[in-house]
């Protein structure tokens, strides 16, 4: 007699878990669990931070799926590694640092589920795009660099950079419109690379 | 001369969060409970 192996995929998961099966997410937690603790520490060089930013992060997870909020759509572990990804800036954001320039605005899955170890000289490349694009900022009008700074710095919904500075959300969507199209025009004018 | 077989790639323990860290994780989910009234949602942890 042959034994089917099945396995159970991560939105039966899912389904399961918010239905109340407590075991379902013992299940999910250890499938993953490697792939999103090297990917925390990747970033933050440290095991005790990453243990409590992978708390964290399940915590967020655990709460969104009981108030009912996650819209299965075939994606639990991505969802789990942007969540992850935020807390880690939240994190470098507490400690002062600036966090690093991450393209939020069309958040990419491949640039999760790519390897992220870069070696010494992808590093050294990785730093200058990020000081460039910086200074880039810097180059901008003081109202859209408002904006900008922070869509891509502070992770801000439009509805709240709307609420901070005053104008309606259609008037900061354009600001930052404009923001790119002003940072474009410059990398084209300098001859600027900004590919890693 | 004897076989080199190359070692197992043992399951990279280092890149792993602590059980004790999952344990906890466990643990608050099955005791925070939601309860939802009239729009809002209510964060109960059981003890």
């Amino acid at each position: 007699m042959i034994m089917r192996k099945e396995i159970i995929t991560d939105a039966t998961l899912v389904s399961n878990y918010v239905k109340g099966q407590e075991s379902s997410l013992e299940i999910l937690i250890k499938r993953h669990k490697e792939r999103i603790y090297s990917f925390i520490y990747s970033k933050v060089y440290d095991r005790d931070i990453a243990e409590d930013v992978f708390q964290d992060t399940f915590i967020k997870v655990i709460r969104t799926l009981k108030r009912g909020k996650y819209n299965e759509e075939g994606k639990f572990l991505p969802w789990v590694m942007r969540i992850a990804h935020n807390l880690v800036i939240d994190h470098f954001r507490k400690n002062n640092r600036m966090p690093k320039f991450q393209n939020n605005g069309d958040f990419s899955i491949f640039s999760v589920l790519s390897d992220t170890s870069l070696n010494a000289e992808k590093k050294i490349i990785k730093a200058q795009v990020e000081e460039d694009v910086r200074r880039l900022i810097e180059e901008l009008p003081a109202d859209q660099k408002e904006v900008l700074v922070m869509r891509m710095y502070q992770d801000m919904s439009f509805k709240e950079i709307s609420e901070r500075t005053g104008v309606s959300i259609n008037t900061a969507l354009g600001r930052m419109r404009y923001a790119i199209i002003n940072m474009r025009k410059v990398i084209e004018k300098h001859n600027i690379v900004l590919t890693n | 001369m004897d076989k080199i077989y190359s070692e197992d790639s043992k399951t990279n323990k280092e890149m792993s969060p602590k059980d004790e860290n999952i344990s906890f994780i466990l643990n608050y989910s099955k005791a925070l409970s939601v309860i939802s009234y009239k729009n809002m949602k209510f964060e109960t942890l059981l003890n």
